[in-house]
């Protein structure tokens, strides 16, 4: 198949991104890295009337320690975060969720803030960004603002971004002293989107575990926080934390089922990951 | 030590040794021309609206609009084309009581699968065309779908005028099988068995080019596809054109697996497409396409129970298979094949006394299924095996032991089957001891016990397998289908002493080309690049059937062996009248004609000199022939049966389901080893495609037959990461038929795999107590339930 027609704008500037936004409206797909949205495209589940390219915006690009935490533009490249030191220091669950994330030839490609702003649950970045507690910056025609990643992803590829704003970068705080991180994710082969995946961060105080924040791929419509299990895990020892969230992932997951997995298999398969990524953060050095 | 030279220490030989394939360089460079390369003048791209539904009466077609469209240049339905296109009708004389409906290039009144082609739009790009299809205005009403498999057989008959949905059934039964499951002592053990219905994903779409010239009032059709001939022969027929006005080239095929043999709607509707608009029309199915149209396979149940002496001897084996073929047996093949491979070939490698069988084909509201590699070996593969398991589980024997027990012995050829296959000369006992040995069994099983003591879940699976290859015309010409068994290979001297060859036999990447050429040099005793192999190109080819069921290297490589000769025997003739020597006392070796005592004489440049520019100087009346062709089919067999062993060894992890493949190993058995290099890559691509059936690949469908796996995100195929490494060895019994005594070896991995892997995770989950999983795939969802886990 091939894509309807479209016109195409590589934009200069971000104000020729808020014009195109501004006519425009829902006709108009903002591009950046294409690698959903050209696939979506090329099967005409998506047939926008203009792209508006945006990678030439080098204002959107990098990844920079800031006091708020380490902030990494929207056009950042999977393949850098893959190789940044920076990301691997500050945010070092990032770090362990890339290699995650499809295959090299679209970790070359794909950006981070095509990634968020495109809120498929079944993403890696989103979950990460929810269990790191990150900060979306969106800039629009009236101003830039900061969204926290709870109140960023709303649902099945909806997010807080209006019409015309743009995702401009994501801020990773710098995490509790004592974090312990895992990610991990189940996918049938290396590289596909995973039937569930976790992303974890704890502390480990005098042998219990602490402020545990868990968010999972595919673990409902939208990335989840699981609440209810950091609930029930706080204050255990991890064997016994580890227990204690899997149980109470049924107040906090509404995956999906489909061919790929029913809904009851996902939410087995999230309970094994939080028990596996519970134990790993308590063995570890 | 007693090691005599042999044929192979003399220069230029090459059977038995891994010459590289000579295309491999220029297709990894990409400088392959497959069909979407070429580009004629005024050629048109075709896009097809297909049915949205699985069964649905077209009320009204409105094609004024897409017509209409800047750059569309023709809009046809089943209308404009009864004119000149014939329908077709799936059926084989000697498949008695198979019946199916006539079809044709696109639906008439009623669309009876998801996916089915309803209209053909013809422009200046695939996009226009796309953009205009997406204007045809299709009146639907929607119909109900036929219930799945069994249920098929009982609801109202999608075709009328066929009376019900069985399209055909067969039975065999040899006596002996009912008193033996009731003999007091018999164990017996029983399992239904379930083979996801897939399909072969080739890296090249479906691609075809149709180009009538109506100047010359000819045909020409570029093609991915392995029969030209073939194709020849059924476009000559349904058009209504003199044979000699079709032609059929076979450029580069990116991969075809046997589903590029068989005649699909969209392509003969490009072909009709072209006639009515006097220009070049190109179709190339693209990813969604392929999942809807290209031909599945292995769509089956099946219930079988096997008796077992207490003494471990297979008494008898009783199975009913019901199969789905979607709504059309697929021309001019047949889509009752399959099933009736799966009724032949169960339990046909052991020694089995008693054998009872029963096939079903329904026909369904889903893609047509037809042949793809290995037709239904590897579900009467995992049938077989599986019950071999139960049966060792049952008995507390070893699973090898009791298949070591059971093989048909080394020595009691020929034999022949319960369902009447004949078996030239196998080995099957020599290849399972080869396999034991390479795997080192003992060992892995002492691997196996360790693993579980810390918690580790590790299985070992086990499958014998005989193979099907090289068919005459027992397979499909006797049932009146145009598809030749033979095969011809001309091989002619060119002056400056190389050699040109073409063939009828025709290459996909598996290297045909250069089994041929590795024959003819090795004959003729002249470098192998000095050989240039031609092939797929009606015009250009003798006639033969193609490349399908294992049949390149054994039928077209034994007929590239009789052509060399003679080519070689005209050489010498023309050597010994010019040196007055008797051509018997003659010899080519290193591109020399040599005498009796191994000295060059005459070089074969000046043999092909002499005899096409200075005829003058030859003997008077001696007339050199330097182009030779020979055709070459076995006659003695219907087939030459191969056989093999494989095994798995992996690891299951009872919390997800997930399974980690750690090693497969296969031993097989193609008779004469042409090119090792080759035939090991032809038995670990067969193994990867088969591991892909037991693990990943299936065709799911809703409710209402719509297919839930249109891509490669949803239809999963095996990936590099995830497979072991696979040890190939081989045990050597050619075929006495040629002289060459090579069988066939293409599909022996994908006939085995599936088996191998569903024992050995039935094995790592013997100890969980899980019930027995008989399903492919094998996902993890399907693990976690027999665990009881979801």
């Amino acid at each position: 198949m091939k894509a309807a027609a479209f016109a195409y704008l590589r934009a200069r500037n971000i104000g020729e991104v808020f014009a195109a936004l501004a006519e425009h409206g829902s006709d108009a797909r903002v591009l950046a890295g294409g690698q959903s949205l050209i696939a979506a495209l090329n099967l005409r589940l998506s047939e926008p009337r203009l792209l508006v390219d945006i990678t030439g915006l080098s204002e959107l690009r990098g990844i920079v320690v800031t006091p708020a935490g380490l902030r990494i533009g929207a056009l950042t490249r999977h393949v850098e975060i893959l190789r940044s030191a920076e990301v691997a220091r500050h945010a070092p669950l990032l770090a362990q969720a890339v290699p995650h994330v499809a295959h090299a030839a679209i970790r070359n490609r794909g950006t981070i803030g095509g990634s968020l702003a495109l809120s498929d649950p079944a993403a890696e970045y989103p979950a990460v960004a929810l269990a790191c507690g990150a900060v979306m910056h969106l800039h629009g025609p009236d101003g830039r603002r900061d969204v926290p990643a709870e109140a960023f992803f709303r649902g099945l590829y909806e997010t807080a971004l209006g019409e015309t704003e743009l995702l401009e970068a994501v801020t990773f705080p710098p995490p509790p002293a004592d974090a312990r991180h895992a990610f991990d994710e189940l996918s049938r082969r290396h590289g596909d989107y995973a039937l569930v995946g976790i992303a974890l961060r704890a502390g480990l105080r005098d042998g219990l575990v602490r402020n545990l924040r868990a968010a999972f791929v595919n673990g409902g419509l939208r990335p989840v926080l699981a609440t209810s299990a950091a609930a029930a895990a706080e204050g255990l020892p991890p064997a016994e934390a580890a227990e204690a969230a899997a149980a109470a992932l049924d107040r906090d997951l509404d995956p999906p089922g489909d061919h790929h997995a029913s809904a009851a298999m996902r939410l087995h398969l999230a309970r094994v990951l939080t028990r596996r990524a519970i134990h790993s953060i308590g063995s570890a050095a | 030590m007693d090691n005599p030279l042999s044929d192979l220490d003399r220069p230029n030989s090459y059977i038995g040794r891994s010459v590289p394939r000579p295309n491999a360089a220029r297709l990894l460079a990409g400088q392959g021309r497959y069909v979407d390369d070429l580009r004629l003048p005024r050629m048109l791209h075709a896009a097809f609206l297909r049915s949205p539904f699985a069964h649905a009466r077209i009320v009204s077609v409105d094609t004024a609009a897409a017509r209409a469209m800047q750059g569309v240049a023709g809009v046809f339905t089943r209308a404009d084309m009864d004119g000149v296109c014939t329908p077709w009708v799936g059926t084989l004389a000697h498949f008695t009581g198979l019946k199916s409906a006539p079809q044709g290039p696109l639906a008439g009144e009623r669309a009876t699968w998801q996916g089915e082609p309803v209209a053909i739009v013809c422009a200046r790009s695939r996009a226009e065309a796309e953009d205009a299809a997406a204007l045809i205005d299709i009146e639907w009403e929607e119909l109900e779908p036929l219930p799945p498999l069994a249920a098929a057989l009982e609801a109202a008959p999608l075709h009328p005028e066929l009376r019900d949905n069985l399209a055909f059934t067969r039975a065999v039964d040899v006596g002996g099988a009912d008193s033996a499951f009731a003999l007091e002592d018999s164990v017996v053990v029983e399992a239904a068995f379930r083979t996801g219905r897939h399909t072969g994903v080739t890296l090249e779409p479906r691609a075809i080019l149709a180009d009538w010239q109506p100047g010359e009032e000819k045909l020409t059709v570029h093609h991915s596809f392995q029969a030209p001939h073939m194709m020849r022969e059924v476009l000559s027929k349904h058009l209504a054109l003199p044979e000699a006005a079709v032609r059929v080239v076979c450029g580069d095929v990116g991969g075809s697996f046997g589903i590029k043999v068989h005649i699909y709607p969209d392509e003969i509707a490009t072909c009709v497409a072209s006639r009515l608009l006097g220009r070049p029309v190109k179709f190339i199915a693209d990813r969604l396409e392929s999942f809807t149209s290209d031909i599945h396979c292995r769509d089956h149940e099946v219930a079988a129970r096997l008796a077992v002496g207490p003494d471990g001897r297979l008494r008898a084996l009783e199975m009913d298979d019901v199969t789905g073929i979607g709504p059309y047996s697929v021309y001019p093949r047949t889509s009752a094949v399959e099933g009736n491979q799966v009724v032949n070939l169960t339990g046909s490698w052991y020694a089995l006394p008693a054998y009872k069988a029963r096939l079903r084909v329904a026909f369904q509201t889903r893609t047509p299924t037809c042949q793809y590699r290995a037709v239904g070996h590897p579900v009467a593969v995992a049938v077989t095996e599986g019950l071999m398991d139960l049966a060792a589980e049952r008995l507390g024997m070893d699973p090898a032991a009791l298949r070591r027990l059971n093989l048909i012995p080394d020595d009691a050829y020929p034999h022949t089957s319960p369902a009447g296959l004949r078996f030239e000369a196998l080995s099957l006992q020599k290849s399972f001891d080869k396999l034991l040995a390479m795997m080192d069994y003992d060992a892995l099983r002492r691997d196996q016990a360790e693993a579980r003591s810390r918690g580790v879940y590790r299985g070992i699976g086990l499958a014998s397998f005989v193979e099907l290859t090289n068919p005459g015309p027992a397979f499909y010409g006797i049932g009146g289908a145009p598809i030749s068994a033979q095969d011809g290979t001309m091989v002619r001297l060119d002056p400056g002493g190389s050699v040109t060859v073409s063939s009828s036999v025709t290459e996909q990447g598996q290297g045909t080309e250069a089994v041929l050429a590795q024959v003819v040099a090795h004959q003729l005793s002249i470098p192998v690049k000095d050989v240039r192999v031609v092939t797929g190109d009606t015009e250009r080819t003798p006639y033969g059937g193609g490349t399908w069921a294992s049949r390149g290297a054994g039928i077209g490589g034994e007929s590239a062996l009789q052509a060399a000769r003679a080519l070689k025997a005209n050489i010498l003739a023309l050597a010994g009248a010019v040196m007055q020597a008797d051509p018997s006392d003659l010899d080519l070796r290193d591109g020399q004609v040599v005498d009796a005592a191994g000295a060059p004489r005459m070089a074969m440049a000046e043999v092909g000199r002499l005899g096409y520019f200075r005829v003058d100087l030859l003997p008077p009346g001696f007339q050199p022939e330097f182009s030779v062709i020979r055709h070459w089919l076995p006659r003695q067999y219907p087939f030459a049966f191969t056989n093999g062993a494989q095994a798995s060894y992996l690891e299951v992890d009872p919390d997800t389901g997930f399974v980690k493949l750690l090693g497969h190993w296969v031993v097989e058995d193609c008779g004469t080893v042409i090119n090792p290099l080759l035939v090991d890559e032809q038995v670990r691509g067969g193994v990867v495609q088969g591991i892909g059936a037991a693990l990943l690949e299936e065709c799911l469908y809703d409710e209402r037959d719509n297919l839930l796996t249109g891509s490669m995100a949803d239809y999963l195929v095996p990936m590099m990461g995830e497979m072991p490494d696979i040890a190939v060895g081989h045990v050597e019994t050619p075929t006495k038929e040629s002289v060459l005594g090579a069988k066939g070896a293409g599909e022996a991995g994908t006939a085995g795999a599936p088996a191998a892997v569903m024992n050995a995770i039935n094995d790592a989950l013997r100890p969980l107590g899980a019930a027995k999983i008989q399903q492919q795939p094998a996902t993890p969802e399907r693990i976690l339930r027999a665990l009881g886990k979801v």
